[in-house]
Parts: C-alpha cells; structure tokens; sequence
C-alpha cells in the first residue's frame, strides 16, 4: 500500500535532521501537569517539537489531547511545568501574543466568524498579521485593500473553497469550515501551526486533498503538530510520532517503531492491522 | 441582491441621503411631520442611534445606559452657553470631547465584563449619573429644575453684545438655531456624522468590530487584542450621544436629569432594533417611527379619525373609527408596542430585514435569472456585511 511507502521515505529524512541538529527545537513543552477536578488531563508531559517537521500526537479519545494544545495556545494554564516557544515562555501569556510569538491552532470544533462571508473570514487573520493586535484604521476602505483581498482568495484557492467566497461561513457544510478554519491558520504563516483532528468530518475525497495541501505546506518549510485519529493521514504525513493516553506520553518516536510497538497496539490502536 | 447600499460607492449612498434629508421638509408634509420642531427631533436622535449602532450594532455590545452621554452632551453645551458664548461650535465641541472621556471610563470599567453583565454595568453608572444629578451634583446640574440660561450669565465671549435685554438664542456665528435653520443645521451635522458611520462600517476596523460579535474567542487566538477595539467603539458611540445631547441643548438650551433616565437608555435600544442593528439605514428608519408614533400619533383624536374615514359610508367610518380609536391618542404605546412585537417576532432583523426580503423578492420574481446558486445564503440576514444595508 501507497501510505506505507510514503513515511519511510520521510522517516529516512527525519533521521537525517535529527542527528545533525540536536538543538533545533521551536517548542518545548517541559514536565507540564494539568488536573480537572480529581482528572489528571496531562500527567508531567515532556515534548520537543523540531524545526520543519511535521509531528503527529495520536491516542484515544479523552487523552489529553486538546488539552495540551489549549495549554500551548494560552487557552489553559499548566498547574506545573513550562512551554517554551522560540526560547520565550509562553505561560501566562495572553492568547494573542502567542498569536504574535507566531503559534497559531486550528481548533477541533470549527472557530469560524459564521456571520461573515468566506472572504472576510480569512481577510481577518491576514489583517491581524499585518495590524499588529490593534490598529484604528477606521477611516480606510475595506474594498481598497486589495493585498489583503489577494491574499485571502489565494488562501480560498488553496483550500479548494474559491466558488463559495461570497457566502457566509454559517452555511457550509462541517468538513468546509474545517478546510476554512486551515486557511485562516495557513495566512498567517505561523512558525507553528498546530492542527486538532484537521481532517475529521471530512469526506474522503476531501481528507485526501487535505494530506496533499498539509503536504505541499510542509515543503514550504512550515513546522506543525497535527492531531489526528485517522492513521492514513498520521503515516502519511508525520515525521514523529507521540502517542498520549490517559494524560501520559507512553511511545515517542518515528512512524515505523510506532507502527510496530505492542504497548500502542494495546493501548490505542487495538491490535488494528497497519 | 441583499445589497441594496453594499454595492454601490461612497460617493452615491452619501449624494442619495443628502437628497433625502435635506428634502425632508418636502416628503414629510402629507404625514404630517414636517415642522421644524420634530424635524429636529428625527435628526438629534438619528445621530444617538446611528452612534448607539456603531457599539450594538457592529459588536454586539449591548449598553443599556447610553442616555447617560446625552446628558453629559447637553450639561456640557448649557455651560458653554452660559459661561463663554452662544455660539454653537464651542458648546457642539464640549459636549462631544466631554461626553468622549465618561465613555472612555464607564467603558473601561463595564467592558470587563460581556452579555448581560457588560449591559447592567453601564445601566447602574447610567442610574448613578443620574441620581447624582439630582443630588450631590446639584451645584454643576442644577438638580430638578435643570440647567437654564440666565440673562446675567457671564458668556465671556459675547462680550459685546451683552447689552441685550432677554435672554439671548444660540447662534451659529450669528445665524440663530431655531426654526428651520435649526433643523438644517442639524440635518447638515447628522449627514456629517452618517458619514463617518459609513466609513468605519466599510473600514478594516469596521469589519474587525463585526467579527468580534461574530465569535469573540476566534478573534483574540486570531492576534486580536480585543478590549481596545471594544473601547474604542464604545467611546465613538459615547461622543456621538455627547453630540446628540448637545444638539438638543442647541435647539433648546436647557438640560435636565432626566435626559439620563434609563428610559431614555431604552428608547435608542428599541429604535436600532426596530430598525435593524448592525444595517446603516435600519437606526435612522427606527429613530422615524417612534419619534412619529409618539409626536404625530399620540396627537390623533376622535375627531381627527373622523376626517381621516371621512370619505366613507356614515356606518363604515363610525366602525372604524371604533376599532381604531383605542390604537391613537393616549394610547399610541399600544400601537408601538404591538409593532415592535410584531416586528421582532416575524422580522428579528427589523424593518430593515423586511425591506430586504421584499426586494429580493420582487427582483426575483422580474430578474430571476441573475440569481446564481449561493442566492439563498446571500438573502439570509447579514448583520455581519461589510457594506451594511
Ligand atoms: N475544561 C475542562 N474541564 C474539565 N475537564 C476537561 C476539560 N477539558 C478537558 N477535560 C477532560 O480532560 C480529558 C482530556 O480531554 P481532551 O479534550 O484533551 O481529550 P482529547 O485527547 O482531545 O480527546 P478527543 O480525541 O475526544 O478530542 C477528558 O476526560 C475531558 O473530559
Ligand atoms: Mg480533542
């Protein structure tokens, strides 16, 4: 099968940059816990997301996935334990100066302006990297900005959404607002873009063309932490794997140990043939 | 389709509602409503509500003690009155850059919080206001008589022609505000400040203003530091309250509390969302109604429903009379409330979202060609459009 050809490949590549850069890392998430309640969602979770990569954290449903992005993004403070983005702390920092340090997250369930048409919907986040977090530029017109315009059909084109530019985000379908919330997050150009299930909901045809674009992105150098429950999309996109359950990180490590571990059979993939 | 004023540029919306406003005299006469005294009345509050519109209307932040800076506005012009000049310019400024820093603090301090919280907060410092007003601030609003112009007034400015016996009326660099000079010069200052509105609704600040109503969260993980967009907002919206209340002492230099009472707070809520909120026209077309409800309506009497059925048989007018009567006079509330019921129960988007769905459907039915696939998306309500309607 194709998919098992593809991530060997990369794998060789990952091996490569590992050994020469040791310290190439854009994030790094250090001993963090975090509890609800008597819950323990993330339990001293060490991980180090390299430069260019595309590293992929699976694990069942209630691992503490989410989590750990809403940790990384601000949304959640960590009861112990640190994120570091680019050298700078990012805890107790506001969500829109992550934005800023260049951290940028694709949410599980779609974060859109469903009032707003597709256009204006991807033209704000293009706006935010060029305003700054805030700018009265209220006596320009909208119609004369014609960069940002560009921009944003371009980001349309890439996500295959250009035909429904004119209509208002509320009213397309959940696999559509997924691929639109993408090319809010591709605009902006993040140093790291983390994806939570990107493909989830999607028809096949459209998870494919996901992977593709996911794929062409990647050569253009962008780093991403992508969650995801569909192993096709995992094998054949990542360069690392981390498999979390139950708030722990139990295996890290390139997709063809992970695919040959028993503790990840038994613990997520339940003995599933790969 | 929807976008009866979206599409078309700047120049023509504002060549077409200056046309409108300045012939309004003209077009008001068959119903009635065309003295000065009520025209006036439609341009000062077209101003608070196109103002309250561009804080509820394009966030989503309902204040529900905006009346508050109508009274800040109106103290602050009564005092330019009496203490420098009657010239219009210096009060209009007061009132405005006055008005503009309460804004600033009352919406530092409410827009902590959002929803139902944000609302209350900015109706307690409204209540606040106006109790204080008649109370401990009595020395600076002269508690229940209200501020008034006296003959010995210093107004330093006027030096020269202090020597006038009476007390003198506004002026604007010697033309005085009343009658229709009054109403023209408000109508020249409500096409100025509509003006303005239309910039910022088709800006990127506009457009950010919108999406922050449309999901708040989204925007602050967008890069958006979102309290400073909703200050500022709320302080435009505050200053043109402050213009608004200083109009008012234009037209009549006396201020009183009551300006502030959450009545008055209510009454801009009911007239933006019975026109539209977050349309451009939708304020003003509510703004008209109630004004006319309660001044032209409220005035109907038995009588004058008799002359109105008065070319119909003997026993069809008596019966209409009847049945209409309970609706007029006293009891114009009851109309007005029936309306607004009906309004916001069929049209939630207000009368603005009626006269959309009418022309979509009568361009639909004679151009039904043109209306391509995403048609239906595009005749939904777009409170969100960049373009307003
Ligand atoms: N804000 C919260 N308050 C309380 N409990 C929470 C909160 N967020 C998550 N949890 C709990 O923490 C655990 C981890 O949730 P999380 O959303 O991170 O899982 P996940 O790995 O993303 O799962 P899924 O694959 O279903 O998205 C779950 O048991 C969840 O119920
Ligand atoms: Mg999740």
């Amino acid at each position: 099968m194709d998919q098992i050809q593809k991530p060997k490949a990369d794998y060789s590549l990952a091996m490569q940059g590992e050994s020469e850069m040791e310290n190439n890392s854009v994030l790094e998430i250090t001993d963090v816990n975090k509890n609800f309640g008597g819950l323990r969602a993330l339990a001293d979770v060490n991980l180090s997301i390299e430069e260019g990569k595309i590293h992929a954290i699976i694990g069942p449903n209630g691992a503490g996935k989410s989590t750990l992005l809403n940790v990384c993004i601000g949304r959640l403070a960590p009861d112990t334990g640190s994120v570091t983005f680019g050298g700078k702390n990012m805890v107790g920092l506001q969500p829109h100066e992550i934005n800023h340090a260049g951290m940028v997250r694709v949410f599980q369930t779609p974060e859109i302006f469903p009032d707003l048409t597709l256009l204006q919907n991807v033209m704000i986040p293009a706006l935010a990297k060029r305003d700054g977090m805030f700018c009265f530029n209220a006596f320009k017109d909208m119609r004369d900005q014609k960069d940002i315009q560009d921009e944003a059909d371009h980001a349309l084109e890439d996500v295959g959404l250009i035909k429904f530019r004119n209509n208002m985000a509320a009213t397309i379908s959940r696999g559509d607002k997924r691929r639109l919330e993408l090319a809010m997050g591709l605009i902006q150009h993040p140093k790291l873009l983390l994806l939570d299930e990107p493909t989830a909901g999607m028809a096949r045809h459209d998870t494919n063309r996901t992977i593709e674009l996911l794929q062409k992105i990647k050569e253009r150098g962008m780093t991403k932490v992508i969650i995801e429950h569909d192993m096709h999309v995992v094998f054949s996109l990542a360069d690392h794997i981390s498999v979390l359950a139950q708030g722990e990180i139990i295996v890290s490590g390139a997709p063809d140990e992970i695919r040959g571990n028993p503790i990840v059979k038994e613990a997520y993939l339940g003995g599933e043939e790969l | 389709m929807k976008k009866i004023i979206a599409t078309q540029s700047n120049l023509s919306v504002m060549l077409i509602f200056i046309a409108v406003v300045l012939s309004a005299p003209l077009w008001l006469t068959p119903i009635g409503a065309n003295y000065p005294d009520l025209l006036q009345k439609f341009a000062i509050f077209g101003i608070f509500a196109i103002g309250f519109n561009i804080l509820f209307g394009l966030t989503g932040y309902l204040s529900f003690g905006h009346a508050v800076f109508l009274g800040i506005g109106s103290y602050a012009a009564v005092w330019s009155f009496k203490l420098l000049t009657m010239n219009v310019v210096p009060a209009i400024i007061f009132g405005i850059v006055l008005s503009g820093l309460f804004a600033a603090v009352i919406g530092f301090i409410s827009l902590r919080r959002s929803g139902i919280y944000f609302s209350i907060l900015t109706l307690a410092f409204a209540q606040m206001s106006y109790n204080l007003a008649y109370s401990v601030l009595t020395p600076i609003t002269n508690g229940e008589t209200g501020l008034q112009l006296r003959i010995h007034d210093p107004r330093v400015l006027d030096a020269a022609a202090a020597e006038q016996s009476g007390i003198p009326s506004t002026t604007l660099f010697g033309l005085s505000m009343s009658g229709y000079s009054g109403f023209y010069f408000c109508a020249v200052v409500l096409i100025l400040a509509f003006y303005v509105s239309l910039k910022i609704f088709r800006s990127p600040f506009g457009l950010k203003l919108q999406a922050i109503k449309s999901n708040q969260t989204r925007m602050k993980y967008t890069g958006f530091n979102t309290r400073p967009y909703l200050l500022t907002a709320f302080i435009i919206s505050g200053m043109y309250a402050g213009l608004a209340g200083a109009l008012m002492a234009v037209t009549d230099p006396l201020a009183g509390a009551e300006r502030m009472q959450w009545t008055a707070s209510g009454e801009v809520v009911l007239m933006t969302i019975l026109g539209g909120a977050g349309t451009l026209i939708g304020p003003l077309l509510g703004v008209g109604i109630i004004k006319y409800f309660e001044n032209i309506f409220s005035a109907l009497n038995e009588d004058a429903l008799h002359t109105i059925f008065n070319f119909l048989p003997e026993f069809l007018e008596n019966f209409l009379v009847l049945i209409t009567h309970p609706f007029v006079g006293e009891g114009w509330h009851l109309t007005l409330g029936a309306l607004f019921m009906i309004i916001v129960i069929f049209l939630p988007g207000g009368v603005m979202e009626g006269i959309n769905r009418v022309s979509n459907f009568v361009k639909g039915k004679y151009f039904s060609d043109d209306s391509g696939p995403d048609s239906k998306a595009e005749s939904r309500l777009q409170p969100g459009d960049a373009g307003g309607e």
